[in-house]
């Protein structure tokens, strides 16, 4: 609660609450400090988020940077799969038939009962083993020509690391989607029952009533959700650092060991992600607002 | 027009529907009545096959209402249904609620569809709203609406279901006016309603339902002045 937003007073309890969030952060910066002992040492975090190139005299962006910049490109490349997982699988487990919903049933069930990681750790296998050798990523990027190869950058990072990148997009969207599929199946199970028979009474078939009525209003209602999702999808990611991609989590992994600075890495990447998603769910909000209020 | 021949229906063990008969002629007018449960709703939407029966006919003009998905769409053009709730879509205006049937169902170009619409959007005396959303719209407006919405498609009958119980009197008075003036076009009409008076002044027969079954099905003057049955004279004691 922000007392200046809200207009609330402080009342007793605020003021306890407050002696309580106070207190105990003094003790643990006291434990911190005369406990154990921690000399805090910030000096590497500036070198390892940029650092200067010599070749081409310019600041270019160190591991943690570059890890940002992949976990940014992770989140929004896997975005796109997995908002298609969603809605495809979304609208299978409302379908009429028998099989469809089945189908998309076992995936969700699938995912949402197996832990994460888990999960990633198999699927990874599966993919590197099987998928990536029949995308025939690595030999495209070998063979592409340097004007290709620029816009393939762009999107995917550097080259090296292209069929590593696609990977990950692949993982967390399979792992995502069935998230999204549950978004997209209570958004459409939220249009009242008394919409389709309105849609059939006026002579609408099955498909020009998904089409007019169902989806645009069940549109609506599940974009704030998927919003969320994303959010939690960038955070997420990070788990991705087990299974090798160099997103953040694992480029800080690398610098906390070859600087040896822990705590400060690791709150740097604490303070990278929050930026990150805060700024997301900003904006999210504020697209939500100007959304409710075209609509109005 | 409409022909029911010993319609049955059953949710799960409970029997909605006994043995119903019922003939509705071209431009005849028939009004259904019957306590709260006794299956009205139930008889109406089967006529459009928004709930299925599980024996007898249903035929409309001519043909019988089946499991045939393509020929429902086509019966279903040309029976408008008009719902307690309104059931308008939300999401769209009120104009391009009456013009969603003729442009997706009949193929009419938007042009066409528009004049259509708000032709019927003067009919039921709402030309002003038709670029409002229906959540903009009062009770009784929402309902015109969903009567024009209906109108739009040219339909041969017009099915409503207690179109006035979720308003208030005023706005009952706007929605019954408009129902009036329809049947003095001539328009072939079953209505749901608990409104007697309409019954009296506009239907050419009315039915009394009860667990079920239709009662009896008589001319108005004789229905509340001298009904047969135990049950009606029971029943008309009781909302009149
Ligand atoms: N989908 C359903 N599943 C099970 N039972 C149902 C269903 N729809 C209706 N019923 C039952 O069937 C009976 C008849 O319902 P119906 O809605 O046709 O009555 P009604 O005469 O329209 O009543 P009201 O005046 O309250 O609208 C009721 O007892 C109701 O509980
Ligand atoms: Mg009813």
């Amino acid at each position: 609660m922000i007392p200046g937003r809200t207009r609330a007073r402080l009342g007793w309890v605020d003021a306890a609450v407050l002696t309580a969030v106070v207190v105990a952060l003094g003790y643990v910066f006291h434990r911190v400090e005369a406990v154990l002992e921690y000399r805090w040492d910030w000096s590497a975090i500036p070198n390892s988020l940029y650092r200067w190139d010599e070749e081409t005299g310019r600041w270019v962006p160190n591991l943690l940077m570059q890890g940002f910049f992949t976990t940014i490109r992770l989140a929004i490349l896997s975005m796109i799969p997995a908002a298609l997982f969603g809605a495809v699988f979304g609208v299978l487990r409302t379908a009429g038939r028998l099989f469809p919903r089945l189908l998309s049933r076992t995936y969700v069930e699938l995912i949402r009962n197996i832990p994460p990681l888990v999960f990633i750790f198999i699927f990874y296998f599966f993919i590197s083993s099987q998928i990536m050798p029949v995308l025939g990523v690595e030999d495209f990027v070998r063979r592409a020509s340097p004007a290709t190869l620029r816009s393939l950058e762009l999107v995917f990072g550097p080259a090296a690391l292209i069929p590593n990148v696609i990977s990950g997009v692949i993982c967390l969207a399979m792992f995502q989607g069935a998230y999204m599929t549950e978004i997209v199946r209570a958004g459409i199970q939220s249009i009242p029952k008394t919409q389709t028979e309105a849609g059939l009474s006026i002579g609408l078939s099955r498909w020009e009533l998904w089409r007019r009525v169902i989806l645009p209003q069940a549109l609506r209602r599940v974009i704030p959700p998927l919003a969320g999702q994303f959010i939690t999808l960038v955070k997420d990611s990070s788990i991705l650092s087990l299974i090798s991609i160099q997103e953040l989590t694992f480029l800080a992994m690398e610098t906390a060991v070859s600087t040896t600075r822990v705590f400060e890495v690791w709150i740097t990447v604490a303070a990278l992600y929050f930026c990150l998603c805060y700024f997301l769910s900003l904006l999210f909000g504020r697209l939500e607002k100007s959304a409710a209020a075209a609509r109005a | 027009m409409i022909e029911l021949d010993g319609v049955s229906k059953w949710f799960g063990a409970f029997q909605v529907l006994r043995d119903v008969r019922l003939r509705v002629a071209e431009g005849e007018r028939i009004v259904i009545c019957g306590p709260s449960g006794s299956g009205k709703s139930t008889l109406i939407r089967c006529i459009n096959r928004l709930e299925e029966h599980q024996e007898g006919r249903v035929v409309f003009a001519g043909r019988e209402l089946g499991a045939d998905a393509a020929g429902l769409t086509e019966v279903r053009r040309e029976i408008g249904m008009v719902f307690q709730e309104f059931n308008l879509f939300p999401h769209l205006t009120v104009l391009e609620n009456c013009m969603l049937g003729p442009v997706r169902v009949l193929g009419m170009t938007p042009a066409d569809a528009r004049e259509r619409a708000m032709e019927f959007l003067v009919r039921v005396r709402i030309p002003e709203q038709a670029g409002k959303h229906p959540a903009q719209l009062s009770g009784g407006q929402q309902q015109r609406a969903a009567i024009a919405r209906s109108l739009c498609m040219r339909p041969r009958v017009m099915l409503f279901d207690e179109p006035t119980s979720a308003l208030d009197p005023v706005m009952i008075k706007e929605v019954l006016d408009v129902m009036n003036d329809l049947a003095q076009s001539g328009m072939t009409m079953i209505v749901v309603t608990h409104e007697m008076g309409f019954a009296r002044t506009v239907a050419d027969r009315v039915a009394f339902m009860d667990e079920g079954s239709i009662v009896e099905c008589l001319p108005p003057d004789r229905f509340f002045t001298n009904p047969a049955d135990e049950r009606t004279k029971r029943f008309l004691s009781q909302i009149l």
